[in-house]
């Protein structure tokens, strides 16, 4: 354990958003850049983006990124839902579900983010498993 | 007091109030979505004022440069006019001065604009036969060095304005022009970094013009242009090409022919592969990608998996208008 910290800093740790610890938007896009393609590369799920506009997907990659950092976003529940029922439809199961977190996970590694802080981002992104599956 | 105007009005946003909402308030319909700054669905352009730095966010390159702003998240700090993106170009009459066959299925149309339009090589027009019927043709010409806009227009089977290029239209003529548009063009301030360009067909006209842009703001990285087609005939510029590779030691040119008979000097393979092949890493590279919708589809994703980043990667396909 190190020096004391001021109270000033203590508090700010303790109570500023995951979204500003992470790094609010910088760190974000950052991060897309890795995850998504990350995600394209692998052949486990890219079949999922067959036929996708790339730099359409990659704004969504954003959201979703600043969602799971706690950031702003309008996702709802339904949102999810919709959006992945046709590849729910196409097989899509919680294999497909881990190969993303596991690149969402090595992503936030790769930018040197401390575990705890993944941790949280992983717990905001996990929270969406049974919407994303139509479960 | 700050002032927006928008077409003929003018609005005062309020404290904290973004344009979007600004103008939404004054009744105005603005396509918007997230309205966080992500989306880019209310993307907008400044033609008088500077938008805030914070409110180009995200923005590529060309669009910063062109005064494109995000209006949810706009709060601006000097006065400005503002339109939506696709409402500033003007229509204006121009007089065919040159047509010429570039090879047996391109032609370049020379225009001169009865209003001078200020474009950046790669950016297109529309250009009509009549006032109903349009086509977008990319410009192939470099303001200051060619005298006038220059367009390569490739004949297409039952091509109604293509055709009409081909076979009807006459030097002296008039046509209408509306433009420019796109943001597939050389963005100067980085001299050094590598370029790579891929085009198919007809898509060497942006390519042709974004080369000779950059080579005349004096771009010093390395300029590597891999242009395709089936044979040897769906190539041209081939001479003009070459020379530039005599005049200019960073510029690269490869044409590649993805049929069977592939005569001395050229590669085999689709542009896009053999590209790719040469230059295996594309991180920190700028990639223009032009021609044929299924390359740019592809090569977008393959530069994007070799290391180019998103914001990189400016593509310009060719969609043929499937109406009858």
């Amino acid at each position: 354990m190190s020096e004391k910290q001021s109270m000033a800093a203590w508090w700010d740790s303790r109570h500023k958003s995951l979204y500003e610890r992470l790094g609010g938007e910088g760190a974000v896009d950052a991060a897309v850049d890795i995850f998504y393609r990350k995600v394209l590369g692998d052949d486990r799920i890219n079949r999922f983006f067959e036929g996708v506009d790339v730099q359409k997907q990659a704004a969504k990659q954003k959201a979703f990124l600043t969602f799971a950092f706690g950031g702003p976003n309008n996702y709802t529940g339904t949102d999810m839902r919709t959006a992945h029922a046709r590849l729910v439809q196409a097989g899509l199961d919680d294999s497909h579900f881990d190969a993303v977190m596991e690149h969402l996970g090595a992503t936030m590694q790769e930018l040197n983010v401390p575990g705890d802080l993944i941790a949280e981002a992983a717990a905001i992104a996990e929270s969406t498993r049974s919407d994303v599956l139509g479960r | 007091m700050i002032t927006i105007r928008y077409g003929r009005r003018h609005f005062e946003p309020g404290p904290e109030e973004s344009v979007l909402d600004c103008l939404e308030r004054g009744g105005v319909a603005i396509p918007s979505g997230c309205r966080a700054g992500s989306c880019q669905t209310c993307l907008m352009k400044a033609t008088a004022g500077l938008p805030p730095a914070d409110a180009q966010r995200g923005l590529k390159d060309c669009l910063k440069l062109g005064n494109h702003f995000l209006a949810c998240i706009c709060h601006p700090t000097e006065n400005l006019e503002v339109a939506l993106p696709e409402e500033t170009q003007g229509v204006t009459p121009a007089t065919v001065k040159q047509l010429e066959l570039l090879n047996d299925d391109i032609m370049q149309v020379a225009l001169e604009c009865h209003q001078p339009i200020e474009y950046r090589p790669g950016q297109f027009i529309n250009l009509f036969r009549d006032p109903g019927l349009g086509r977008s043709y990319s410009i192939a010409s470099v303001p200051g060095a060619d005298s006038h806009l220059h367009l390569h227009v490739r004949r297409l089977p039952n091509g109604r304005v293509s055709g009409w290029i081909h076979d009807e239209l006459r030097t002296g003529q008039t046509v209408e022009v509306r433009g420019p548009a796109g943001d597939c063009f050389y963005v100067p301030g980085r001299p050094e970094r590598p370029l790579l360009l891929i085009g198919t067909g007809s898509g060497l006209a942006p390519l042709y013009g974004i080369i000779r842009d950059a080579l005349l703001r004096g771009h010093t990285g390395p300029i590597r242009l891999f242009h395709g087609s089936r044979n040897r005939g769906g190539l041209y510029l081939t001479g003009e090409l070459q020379e530039l590779t005599r005049q200019h030691s960073n510029f690269d040119y490869v044409p590649c022919i993805s049929g069977d008979e592939i005569p001395p000097g050229h590669v085999a393979g689709r542009a896009e592969a053999v590209a790719l092949k040469e230059v295996p890493s594309l991180k920190g590279w700028r990639i223009f990608l032009c021609g044929h919708p299924e390359m740019v589809r592809s090569a977008t994703r393959k530069a994007y998996l070799a290391g180019a980043s998103l914001q990189d990667i400016y593509a310009d396909a060719f969609n043929v208008n499937q109406a009858a």
